[in-house]
């Protein structure tokens, strides 16, 4: 097996400081070079803080993330929540915001910047709609939007915080086709409620809820079951069996 | 009644344009920031704390512009400098900073022997009033900070936008973010001295929302901003000397109507004016 593009070892976190609550517990995960990685849990597991500590947003209470990568190299596509969609901003100029960790914080845009994000829109089919503000592109558009904006910073690995939520039919075809094309190159690790729609590309999951409690390639209801704490059918439903395990 | 031509050769007036233009200028693009970043009270509490500074300064005889620098630049340090998480709370933060800077300028004022300025003046400032020095001083500090805020503009224009995502890229969000409050700080003091805290607030936020109304990128929010600022300084201007009205609250109150139009016009064609949902708080 090739070397880790990044590791999570021993990673204890919790929201409140020392003694408050305890979210994430001890754990484990490693990330290789060709994953593609579906983090699922119940809602309140700690998949999004995971994510957190990994990008370096939240700083765990023990244990480390180490990166094999250069900080920055990072690419991130949240939730829609977590910028204001009133702000003043076309859709390519929210996009090319994610050359700025390639730039010193001195240095310009460039027109290779520019074109570059042009071609970005373009593989996004987001051309349309470049000039629109982004209070008026539709919710998957604007989680085209937030991909292509990761991808103008050219990551060495890319997370993605439930991209199926709320989205169309052609965003999803856009998106798998994307990740699928991405995974050819980098490590893509997405946490989703909705595994069936990344099913033919996942190889990976991992499934959270404070701790760890599966991380490989098949995985099987009993697992499920124990991370949920019921009875899953409908989450393993649909899932292709190259990822599931036999039913017991 | 004098033309508006003969008006112009009192030197007041022509000290009051300039001034008007400068601040206009100024507060539309500091002004923009403060809007779409929500922090008006903020920039509120910033003067206020500011007015400590001065009273200190009166007491000990020192030039109140120091004190109401050091202490508006002390607290936008210390505002930047907390987590952005933290940034929820600012608000009971700016109420408290906004009531002691306050009490502590009105205390060093009561203990300061001989005159000392009241309190109307700094609260409503007089732009018929400002010299030569004083316009030299508010055209050296625009200058200052438009070219800071031109310099940074696109990690400044990041880190406002999406805190988050910037700092995922490894942008110094707590530097540009200090830096941009440091910006509004600078702006607000160095204008209450001249035109006084109402009239800075309203720069700093009618043409903005204005603009923001009429544009949809943030350099054309920008630039309209400082054009409406403008045209409504000058306008309230002629209306106080046509109509004999207190100059700022007719500058206020002119910019207050044509919000009104604005949004009124908006509204008539169907749209919803863009101002609501940052009100909202999508």
């Amino acid at each position: 097996m090739s070397e880790p593009i990044l590791e999570v070892r021993g990673v204890t976190f919790g929201y409140g400081g020392y003694g408050g609550e305890l979210v994430l517990d001890h754990v484990d995960l490693a990330i290789q070079p060709r994953d593609f990685l579906a983090i699922i849990g119940p809602n309140g597991g700690g998949k999004t803080t995971l994510i957190k500590v990994i990008l370096g947003l939240l700083r765990p209470w023990s244990g480390e993330v180490i990166l094999n990568i250069p900080r920055g190299r990072l690419g991130y596509v949240p939730q829609f929540s977590t910028f204001d969609r009133s702000f003043p901003l076309r859709v390519r100029d929210v996009v090319l915001m994610g050359k700025l960790g390639r730039r010193g914080l001195f240095q310009r845009y460039t027109r290779e910047d520019r074109e570059d994000v042009d071609r970005i829109l373009e593989r996004l089919k987001l051309t349309g709609v470049a000039l629109s503000h982004v209070s008026g592109v539709s919710g998957g558009q604007l989680q085209r939007v937030l991909i292509a904006r990761a991808l103008a910073g050219d990551p060495d690995i890319l997370f993605l915080d439930e991209p199926t939520a709320s989205i169309d039919a052609e965003s999803r075809e856009v998106l798998q086709e994307i990740l699928a094309e991405l995974n050819q190159r980098i490590p893509v690790v997405v946490i989703t409620h909705d595994v069936t729609s990344m099913a033919p590309m996942v190889n990976r999951i991992a499934c959270i809820n404070r701790r760890l409690f599966y991380h490989g390639e098949e995985i099987d209801q009993h697992v499920l079951e124990e991370v949920y704490g019921c009875p899953v059918e409908l989450v393993a439903h649909g899932v292709p069996h190259r990822v599931l395990h036999h039913h017991h | 009644m004098p033309s508006l031509f003969d008006a112009l050769s009192y030197e007041f007036l022509r000290n009051a344009l300039l001034t008007g233009v400068i601040a206009s200028v100024l507060c539309g693009v500091v002004g923009t920031f403060v809007v779409v970043k929500r922090l008006a009270f903020l920039s509120d509490g910033l003067s206020h704390a500011a007015f400590g500074g001065m009273g200190i300064c009166y007491f000990f005889g020192v030039n109140p512009l120091i004190g109401a620098v050091a202490m508006a630049l002390a607290a936008a340090v210390a505002l930047g400098a907390m987590d952005g998480e933290t940034v929820r709370s600012y608000d009971t933060l700016i109420g408290v900073l906004w009531a002691v800077g306050m009490a502590v300028g009105i205390v060093f004022l009561y203990l300061t022997p001989g005159f000392a300025p009241n309190l109307t003046t700094y609260l409503f400032g007089n732009i018929l009033l400002v010299s030569r020095q004083e316009i030299l001083l508010i055209l050296a500090f625009a200058v200052v900070v438009l070219a800071i805020l031109g310099f940074f503009f696109q990690g400044i224009v990041a880190v406002a936008f999406d805190e988050v995502f910037a700092k995922v890229q490894g942008v110094r969000v707590r530097l540009l973010m200090t830096l941009l409050l440091t910006m509004i700080a600078l702006t607000v003091v160095v204008l209450i001295q001249v035109v006084g805290i109402i009239l800075v607030v309203a720069l700093l936020t009618i043409p903005p929302v204005i603009a923001l109304m009429l544009f949809k990128d943030l350099r054309g929010v920008m630039v309209c901003s400082v054009l409406v600022g403008v045209a409504v300084t000058l306008g309230g201007l002629t209306l106080s000397f046509y109509y004999d009205l207190p100059s700022g609250p007719a500058i206020i109150l002119l910019g207050a109507a044509l919000l009104a139009v604005v949004a009124a016009a908006k509204k008539l064609r169907g749209e919803a004016p863009r101002l609501l949902p940052m009100f909202r708080g999508e």
